[in-house]
């Protein structure tokens, strides 16, 4: 710990409130109570699909192709899942292998 | 009516345990050998209770008194929030009392939940909704105190067991993409990070790629036809 007590906390309670803040502003500029704009909605209806989306690539931002063991355990164990899903439309048993396989690979084939 | 709701959402959040019980040690470890003890990670995860920005506070605690950094850096990283919000807008309406902790613990892993599964019948889907929101909450808690009090004890290797949120996501999408004919939304979704992605870095593509999303969501508003909702 550099920080004392009391800067830590400072800096916690500031990350916390910059973090919530992140979350609600949606919620405040369009409160319940007010009839939301139509393009609002229609976003609200896609933006699930987009972000999803999104955070599938937010995920695997740190793949390279430069070299094998830097895409391969990612790329192979989504594809693996991706079959597996389609296949028995499993939740559990597609994240379960899905993970299992990962780990395998990155423990025993691409060290 | 919450007991059912429980007993409704604790299967689905099953994968979200997994991956909060491993991550949350490994960020309870990570503030450990930082001289952040117990009691400092029951706050954090507690009140800020956001997964990739917990592991950013310990750096940013580790480097220094700087509040405009860390405010920048907190909304730069948590930008996407903004999102889940615009997306829950209509699901978190008229529920009350429970509004504020549902929005408050609208992670990545809860927000993607609430897209991905729906209340089965009978069952009360504001009550089901919050348990999924409170579960997580819980176990990221517990995640990271036993990281915090034991993790060193942990010998069996672990890595890569953090790929369970990737897998986590990929089913959701998956699920998602069954769910609709018009695939547009979640193609602009993709390919728009990945075009970020290569412009910008991965340190930096996540504001262009939300931009970009907008952009192409509101281009193609006409042409985009959704089915499960009005």
């Amino acid at each position: 710990m550099i920080l004392t007590a009391t800067e830590s906390f400072i800096m916690i309670l500031i990350i916390a409130i910059m973090t919530f803040l992140t979350r609600v502003i949606p919620f405040i500029l369009f409160p319940d109570n007010k009839e939301t704009p139509e393009t609002i909605n229609y976003l609200g209806n896609v933006l699930p699909y987009a972000s999803i989306g999104m955070l599938v690539i937010y995920c695997l931002k740190d793949i390279s192709f430069c070299e094998r063991t830097l895409w391969l355990p990612e790329i192979v164990s989504v594809l693996v899942i991706i079959i597996i899903h389609k296949w028995r439309k499993n939740t559990l048993l597609s994240i379960g292998l899905g993970t299992i396989l990962y780990m395998l690979i990155v423990q025993f084939i691409c060290k | 009516m919450r007991k059912k709701a429980f007993k409704a959402a604790l299967p689905m959040t099953i994968p979200v345990l997994t991956g909060y019980l491993f991550i949350g040690i490994a960020f309870g470890i990570l503030a450990n050998s930082n001289g952040y003890h117990l009691g400092w990670i029951l706050l954090m995860s507690t009140f800020i209770f956001a997964g990739s920005m917990q592991f950013v506070a310990i750096s940013l605690l580790a480097s220094g008194f700087n509040i405009l950094s860390v405010i920048l850096i907190t909304i730069m990283i948590n930008a996407r929030h903004l999102f889940y919000g615009l997306s829950m807008l209509d699901r978190f309406k008229n529920m009350g009392k429970k509004k504020p902790y549902m929005i408050f613990s609208l992670t990545d892993e809860t927000f993607s939940l609430l897209c991905g599964v729906d209340p089965p019948g009978g069952v009360n889907k504001d009550w089901f909704y919050f348990y999924i929101a409170l579960l997580n909450h819980i176990y990221w808690i517990l995640g990271s105190l036993v990281g915090g009090l034991l993790g060193s004890l942990i010998t069996f290797n672990t890595q890569g067991i953090e790929f369970v949120m990737t897998a986590l996501f990929v089913v959701i999408f998956l699920d998602q993409w069954e769910k609709n004919k018009d695939h547009s939304p979640a193609i602009i979704g993709i390919l728009s990070s990945i075009i970020c992605l290569i412009i910008f870095r991965a340190e930096n593509f996540i504001l262009p790629s939300m931009i970009l999303i907008m952009t192409l969501l509101l281009i193609f508003k006409t042409t985009i036809r959704l089915e499960d909702e009005q």
